[in-house]
């Protein structure tokens, strides 16, 4: 680096940390913009009743960042009767079910979960069966639970339907790998038992032309802990709403992803972590990349904590590095409390280029400019990967993310 | 033996409104085996002299020369002026999350000698590196500076002035926000790699601040008072002693922060 006087933070958004102690308010693009305090998407009703769900029009505030003209019709109703492989890995002693019919049906909900919108109604109803990944009370395995889905045509969209239930104090590591081209409705269903430990890991791989619409709810027990990510780099269109609720006081979860948007695609989380139960911890950390014409990511962070959540412990951190110029990153946290007998609330976004003070640090150590921008970037998806904790998950995705790297030469 | 000539060195800082000029006439030779307190109220520019020194993005020297035995300091990058031998110990040591600092200290290292120290000799030199500066090993497999304490910061800036041996060092309140324990701790990480310097070429230290409690323990050859953007007056180390006792008055015309 020159002695060059261009700042290197493209956009407005000023680094942002901060407490709240009552109300919330996010940042678009730069801007702050007041979370409105009442009626507020942020009291979601979910409901199994296709009535509830009329064709969403774009301008609903839960489908204003997300293109439906690439959905292909399943917020609409293209008929969902495609086929994905889905194919279970998993130790001896964990119950692998594949339930069909009236037992499928009957267990969808098992997490407390409700549709919130059209394709998650549709997909309630149409998901062909019920795959069940059961871990029985007490055990712990080392060894993960390995899933894969795997699709081979985009032609017909596809629902699947999937629930992963760990027992009382057991503890285990679930994967599900992503491959391959579809257009896809997928839930997943988490419940997490008293004391027990959970490391969950959906990794995106999909190939160019894949669209999928993901959701997924987790039920943290009571002192249980729960590791959510979601590494989503591969598809066309990628959609994941991610939401937790808690069954007891002590539950924990932290909810980690990576992204990675190259040129025309369209990336988006939305996270919604509902503390209804006293004395519950959450963190979220999502850290993304953009580069070429028209990348897209969207990331949404809602958090709620209600009047009973006395003692709750939030914070939800998302940062996005913007590439190349012609990409797009919105974030948007949201916080709303409805009590003020908490531990900690709060949230940090930003937005921009490489952070300049990082980089005039290891410059000043003699470190030349290429390795220094290589280790800044290095250590920005650094962050999350040392936290996900799952050694071949880990390095599967540091080897994509340094291929996409090598795209735009850093 | 190498000296650091600043020439007249006029700075602006960048804003979004004009450039304001910060540094108007900077005259300052320091050398090998000198060690040269640089003292001054807050806001008379000594900290815009180091940042401009290090070649900070945020700053325009508009007019001026600095030379590192010879060669033109303002010429070079910002890598460039370190790997010349010039170092910056930092007032607010930057957060560098997702980096370890061992693979920090080791590239900066490689950067700065011009090729990767041998792993054995590198790993035995970090431990007792740190063990010097009381920092716990556990450090280093922690990301850059994140989550250290204010005293952690400034010992892990002088662990990295002891690896990477300059040739001139420039200590920006490397006192400030630490406690009498820290404070000795950090001053005897200088005054070791000052003796073990001068064992070889010797070491240059500009010694950046607005109290005279460190210069107990780092004792400075030359005192320069700060005021205005330039140097007012200097003297020996009784010119500490003299701004021990009355402050900056004489020099600012009104009654600055005791010392």
């Amino acid at each position: 680096m020159s002695a060059s006087t261009t700042p290197l933070l493209i956009d407005g958004a000023p680094r942002h940390d901060d407490q709240h102690g009552l109300n919330g308010h996010s940042h678009v693009g730069g801007r702050t913009v007041r979370s409105a305090p009442v009626e507020s998407h942020l009291h979601p009703i979910g409901s199994a009743d296709l009535a509830h769900h009329p064709v969403p029009s774009g301008h609903e505030e839960i489908w204003r960042f997300t293109p439906l003209r690439r959905l292909r019709g399943l917020h609409e109703s293209v008929p969902l009767d495609g086929d994905v492989t889905v194919d279970v890995t998993a130790p001896d002693s964990v119950r692998v079910s594949h339930l069909t019919g009236a037992e499928a049906l009957a267990i969808r909900g098992i997490s407390g979960y409700l549709p919130g919108d059209r394709p998650a109604a549709r997909a309630w109803h149409d998901a062909e069966q019920t795959v069940l990944v059961d871990v029985p009370p007490g055990l712990e395995f080392t060894e993960p639970v390995a899933i894969s889905v795997h699709g081979d045509s985009i032609q017909a969209a596809t629902a699947t339907h999937l629930v992963v239930r760990l027992g009382a104090q057991a503890q285990a590591t679930v994967t599900v790998s992503q491959t391959g081209s579809v257009t896809l409705v997928d839930t997943t269903e988490i419940v997490v038992g008293e004391g027990a430990r959970l490391t969950f890991v959906a990794m995106g791989e999909w190939a160019d032309d894949a669209v999928q619409l993901a959701y997924h709810h987790v039920k943290v027990g009571r002192d249980a802990t729960v590791k959510h990510v979601s590494l989503a780099f591969g598809g066309d269109l990628v959609r994941v709403a991610a939401t937790a609720a808690y069954d007891g006081p002590g539950g924990d979860i932290d909810l980690l992803g990576l992204y990675f948007a190259d040129a025309g695609q369209h990336l988006e989380h939305r996270l919604f972590v509902d503390h209804a139960v006293p004395h519950c911890r959450s963190r979220a950390l999502y850290k993304g990349a953009l580069q070429g014409k028209s990348a897209r990511t969207v990331w949404i962070g809602d958090v709620l904590i209600r009047k009973a959540a006395e003692g709750t412990d939030t914070y939800e951190m998302n940062r996005n590095l913007v590439l190349t110029a012609g990409a797009r990153a919105d974030s948007v946290p949201n916080l709303e409390i409805e009590t003020g007998e908490i531990v900690g609330a709060g949230h940090a976004s930003a937005t921009g280029r490489f952070d300049d003070e990082q980089l005039f640090y290891l410059l000043s150590r003699g470190i030349p400019a290429e390795v220094a921008k290589r280790l800044v970037v290095r250590g920005f998806f650094g962050e999350v990967l040392q936290r996900i904790g799952v050694g071949p998950i880990v390095d599967h995705a540091a080897e994509i993310i340094e291929r996409e790297l090598a795209i735009t030469g850093m | 033996m190498a000296t650091l000539q600043i020439r007249d060195l006029h700075v602006s800082v960048i804003t979004d409104e004009a450039p304001i000029e910060i540094l108007r006439g900077v005259d300052l030779t320091i050398s090998s085996n000198e060690t040269h307190a640089i003292m001054g109220p807050n806001g008379s520019g000594k900290s815009t002299l180091a940042y401009s020194l290090a070649g900070h993005p945020k700053y325009r020297v508009t007019r001026g020369s600095v030379t590192l035995d010879g060669e033109d300091v303002l010429g070079m990058t910002v890598d460039a002026r370190a790997r010349a031998g010039l170092f910056l110990a930092m007032q607010y040591p930057v957060e560098v999350p997702g980096v370890s600092t061992s693979n920090f200290l080791r590239t900066a290292a490689t950067a700065v000698r011009g090729s990767a120290p041998p792993v054995r000799t590198w790993v035995k030199e970090v431990k007792t590196a740190m063990t010097d500066l009381d920092i716990d090993p556990e450090f280093a497999e922690r990301s850059v500076n994140e989550g250290f304490s204010g005293g952690e910061k400034k010992r892990h800036e002088i662990l990295q002035l002891s690896l990477l041996k300059p040739k001139i060092a420039i200590l920006d309140e490397t006192d400030s926000g630490l406690d009498v324990d820290a404070l000795r701790v950090v001053a005897e990480g200088v005054n070791r790699y000052k003796t073990q310097s001068a064992e070889g070429e010797g070491v240059g230290i500009m010694l950046i601040t607005h109290y005279t409690r460190i210069l107990r323990y780092i004792h400075p050859d030359r005192v320069h008072v700060f005021a205005g953007g330039r140097i007012v007056e200097s003297g020996g180390p009784d010119l500490a002693d003299e701004l021990e006792s009355s402050g900056y008055v004489r020099f600012v015309g009104a009654p600055a922060a005791a010392l």
